[in-house]
């Protein structure tokens, strides 16, 4: 029986972290060399931690699918990364930040950690500068802020509309140079496709290379997973093509539990849907927020002819248009947590006044900034992002409202972590999305920067060692033991079963119905009803594809049609569990929406005094239901409280 | 609408590959390059036939992952944008498609259109960074950045590393992709500790890796999906005589 602790350090708030660092077990330098870290995932967390323990002396092996390290997805991050500076002097501090953070998270988070992940967000700044990150910067020449949803400060730090991109190449740079070093193998191209458990301790990977299609098979001290959310359960997300779950989900079903899978965040604005061929979804920062008014016409009428494009939103006078949020959320107007904007805009499309052809997208319009602050200025702070919707769209936003709608954007759940980034596993870690993470039911923007850097930088590099200190007397190991062959021989089985099916359906015509299930009853709003239906669907999509689906191509070769099959067959199990772990929950908080539980306002109504807890699942075989274990989470520091941002 | 594709397939490095000729029907305007790719791909499985390779990840124009010549030009005909970015609208029905993949020596084949472009993670291991280990950074206000300065570092670091540069340039020279590198940290405080080390570093490798010589054509920068500019070369040019002397 699994017992979860959460091992949170003795202590007033303020102080556990730098208790922790003060008394926790180090490595000395001559005993680091020594020991090996395989790092899966090269993005914000793991690119920063493959680097970080690569200085300290660590030998590191860092793998990922992509054909560089520097193409994770952590790239695409728009709008920023949030610190505690107050260098805008607008009574910004390491309180406020985790205070913000936690009400943002719904409750649902562990305020030890996120305390100090604000404590640590003032240091990811200082280091991104240190490495070159080419941050905003006001005529004097200090560093320049914009506001975020859900918070009354300017604390998020930019770079253009591209602060994800330039953050990652600090981090890829920072690793490129222990590269050079010999400090970190780098292993691009390569999959994670199973864990390796020797003696009860995680040890190793097997992995697949990509190009040549064979296993091979990688020991070390310590596998640390850095492999991002898993989004693309529902087809249709603003992940990237491959981002995927099988790492985490291996390493599930080897022992670690999964933390609540259900919480899931919809960014509110995105690209709208355009047809059923459509491969992915695009984001439009929500720094856009700060300076575009989000509206929908208020009479059904105007909404009906904008739907059948007789006319556009320009031809509405500004007495016929709804600016919903800022009527319904006077203090926070358009700058409301994401969860809130995303609901909104549905509650308003469901009630008839989306305004494209599918009536499901909404205005966010610049028409006043424009006026107030010029077109340069716009350009000059969004001018990318402008460009990118035109791209899409074929429309000019700087003379129509552009057109939104929620997407599928992160996943607030994730492998389940103790404050040492530990999972319930010995000896495997689990850092930036891929854990269960910081956030509780809802991240707040610019905070998966942070959290990623943070964990990559500041936690895993010391809380590793507390671990590692004990396997000093560990020597490196060949891989042609027992423990590699059978996890090897899982792999090999899986993928011949696959390759052997020869069936009728395409893995995206699977995927696509999986994605389709997940956005219905999965999705934004959920209902009892609705989630047994899904879990009962997900079952029998399940037996389809292991009996149905057709993979051309050879096993040992290059075969994205395999790579694809292999990821899905993980996402439907996923995809179940995540039906299982929103049904649990009979209540509604941040990214969770449970029809059943709101107020008569339609706001999110939680359970305090029943679902106050992590939800972390225990994997019991592949024809067993899993067990749930409660991880209760108590508030010192802060009052819980109905979420107000009215 | 209904095109004609022109594809460049080749199953790997010891066979010869050749243009092979698809058509495609009923494709939306309002769907991406990628996605018409996807749909041909989907009819090849159906089909029993192996599926193009490419390579795509965030499909946002901002990984760097996608890329590929398209009528002859890397990208496709539409400026400022990746493939992954570029919409059907910007053809016409009935049009003929020519699809290759990067053609430069530094960049080997690997499958139909995927090529290795390890050679630029190699030349930013040989110094593209600033040597700052985790935990010794002053505070980040300390050192002012006058903002023309921030902004011109920032036009060279939006650089997505998708070699569109070298492929467009008639000797695969990758000066656009070294010059934005040398230009971003150069023009930064931080960065200039280690600028004349960095540019002698990266130009040696540069040559060393198979690419070729800059001949000032400025093929690079009008293919560049991110507009990266010339006159990073020039900083360039100017950052290795400054490190000359």
């Amino acid at each position: 029986m699994v017992k979860l602790h959460s091992r949170i350090p003795e202590g007033p708030i303020a102080e556990k972290w730098s208790s922790y660092i003060s008394n926790q077990n180090l490595v000395n330098p001559a005993n680091k060399r020594k020991l090996d870290i395989i790092i899966v995932g090269t993005g914000l967390a793991g690119a920063s931690a493959a680097a970080s323990l690569a200085e300290m002396g660590f030998k590191v092996k860092a793998f990922c699918y992509q054909d560089s390290p520097r193409r994770a997805h952590s790239i695409s991050a728009q709008g920023g990364i949030n610190a505690a500076k107050n260098y805008q002097n607008d009574g910004d501090s390491i309180y406020r930040l985790f205070f913000d953070t936690v009400k943002g998270g719904d409750y649902r988070s562990r305020e030890a950690n996120v305390y100090r992940l604000a404590e640590v967000s003032n240091q990811i700044i200082d280091q991104c500068v240190a490495q070159g990150v080419p941050f905003a910067r006001e005529y004097g020449g200090t560093l320049d802020n914009r506001s975020f949803g859900g918070a009354l400060v300017s604390r998020t730090f930019y770079a253009r509309g591209q602060t994800g991109q330039q953050l990652l190449l600090g981090a890829y740079q920072a690793l490129s140079r222990q590269i050079k070093k010999g400090n970190v193998e780098m292993y691009p191209r390569m999959e994670m496709y199973n864990m390796v458990m020797v003696d009860g301790k995680a040890r190793g990977i097997i992995g697949r290379d990509a190009i040549t299609g064979k296993l091979e098979r990688f020991s070390a001290h310590a596998v640390v997973l850095a492999t991002g959310g898993y989004g693309n359960v529902f087809f249709l997300s603003t992940m990237a093509m491959g981002a995927n779950a099988s790492a985490i989900w291996q390493c599930y079903k080897k022992g670690a539990l999964f933390g609540n899978p259900c919480f899931v965040q919809i960014h509110p604005t995105c690209i709208p849907v355009h047809g059923d061929y459509q491969s992915k979804l695009t984001l439009m920062s929500e720094s856009l927020r700060n300076d575009g008014r989000i509206w929908v016409p208020n009479k059904k009428e105007d909404a009906e002819r904008l739907q059948k494009g007789e006319i556009s939103g320009v031809d509405i006078p500004e007495e016929d248009r709804d600016y919903y949020l800022e009527r319904r959320y006077p203090a926070f107007g358009n700058l409301v947590p994401r969860d809130v904007a995303s609901r909104a805009a549905k509650e308003r499309c469901d009630a008839g006044y989306g305004v494209n052809s599918s009536g499901l997208a909404v205005f966010l319009d610049f028409k006043d900034a424009i006026e107030r602050l010029g077109k340069d200025v716009i350009k000059a702070k969004y001018g990318n992002l402008f460009q990118m919707y035109e791209k899409i769209s074929d429309d000019n936003p700087y003379e129509v409202p552009m057109m939104i709608y929620p997407a599928i954007h992160y996943t607030m759940g994730g492998i389940w972590v103790d404050y040492e980034l530990h999972t319930t596993i010995p000896g495997l870690f689990a850092t930036g999305e891929s854990n269960f993470s910081d956030h509780g039911a809802n991240r707040l923007g610019a905070s998966a920067l942070m959290q990623g850097l943070a964990d990559g930088y500041f936690v895993l590099p010391y809380t590793i060692q507390n671990y590692l200190a004990d396997e000093i007397n560990t020597p490196r190991f060949a891989t042609d033991i027992p423990e590699f062959d059978a996890a090897e021989k899982e792999v090999t089985e899986q993928l011949e079963k696959l390759m052997a099916i020869k069936g009728g359906q395409t893995v995206d015509t699977l995927h696509k119905r999986l994605g389709k299930i997940m956005w219905d009853y999965v999705g934004m709003a959920r209902n009892k009803e609705g989630l047994v239906k899904a879990r009962e669907e997900i079952i029998k999509l399940k037996e389809e594809f292991w009996s149905d689906v057709k993979i051309t191509g050879e096993l040992d070769d290059l075969n994205p049609e395999l790579q694809k099959a292999s990821r899905l067959a993980d996402f439907l199990e996923l995809g179940e569990l995540m039906a299982m772990d929103a049904l649990n929950r009979e209540e509604s908080c941040g990214g969770h929406f449970r029809e059943e539980f709101q107020t008569e306002e339609g706001e999110a109504l939680r359970n305090d005094k029943d679902f106050t807890y992590v939800a972390a699942w225990e994997f019991k075989g592949p024809e067993k239901d899993p067990v749930l274990h409660q991880e209760p989470l108590n508030f010192e520091y802060i009052e819980v409280k109905q979420r107000n941002y009215k | 609408m209904n095109l004609k594709l022109k594809i460049w397939r080749q199953k790997d490095t010891q066979n010869r590959g050749k243009f092979v000729n698809y058509e495609l029907r009923d494709i939306s305007p309002d769907s991406s390059f990628l996605e018409m790719l996807d749909i041909l791909n989907e009819q090849l499985v159906t089909r029993n036939e192996e599926p193009v390779v490419f390579d795509d990840d965030c499909r946002e124009g901002i990984c760097g992952a996608c890329g590929m010549y398209i009528n002859g030009h890397p990208h496709g005909p539409d400026t400022l944008i990746t493939v992954c970015q570029l919409h059907m609208r910007k053809f016409k029905n009935g049009d003929t498609i020519v699809i290759e993949p990067w053609r430069a020596r530094a960049f080997p084949m690997i499958k139909d259109l995927m090529v290795d472009r390890s050679a630029f993670d190699t030349l930013i291991q040989e110094g593209g960074y600033v040597s700052v280990n985790t935990g010794s950074a002053p505070d980040a206000n300390n050192i002012p950045i006058k903002k023309e300065f921030a902004e011109l570092s920032m036009d060279a670091a939006a650089c997505i590393g998708c070699g569109a540069c070298v492929a467009a340039c008639k000797n695969a020279s990758a000066m656009l992709f070294v010059g934005a590198k040398v230009s971003h940290l150069s023009l930064l405080p931080q960065g200039k500790v280690e600028a004349r080390e960095r540019v002698k570093r990266l130009v040696a490798m540069m040559d060393k890796l198979g690419f070729g010589n800059c001949t000032n054509t400025g093929a690079c920068e009008a293919e560049c999906p991110k507009g990266i500019n010339m006159t990073n070369i020039a900083r360039l040019n100017r950052e290795y005589y400054k490190a000359a002397f």
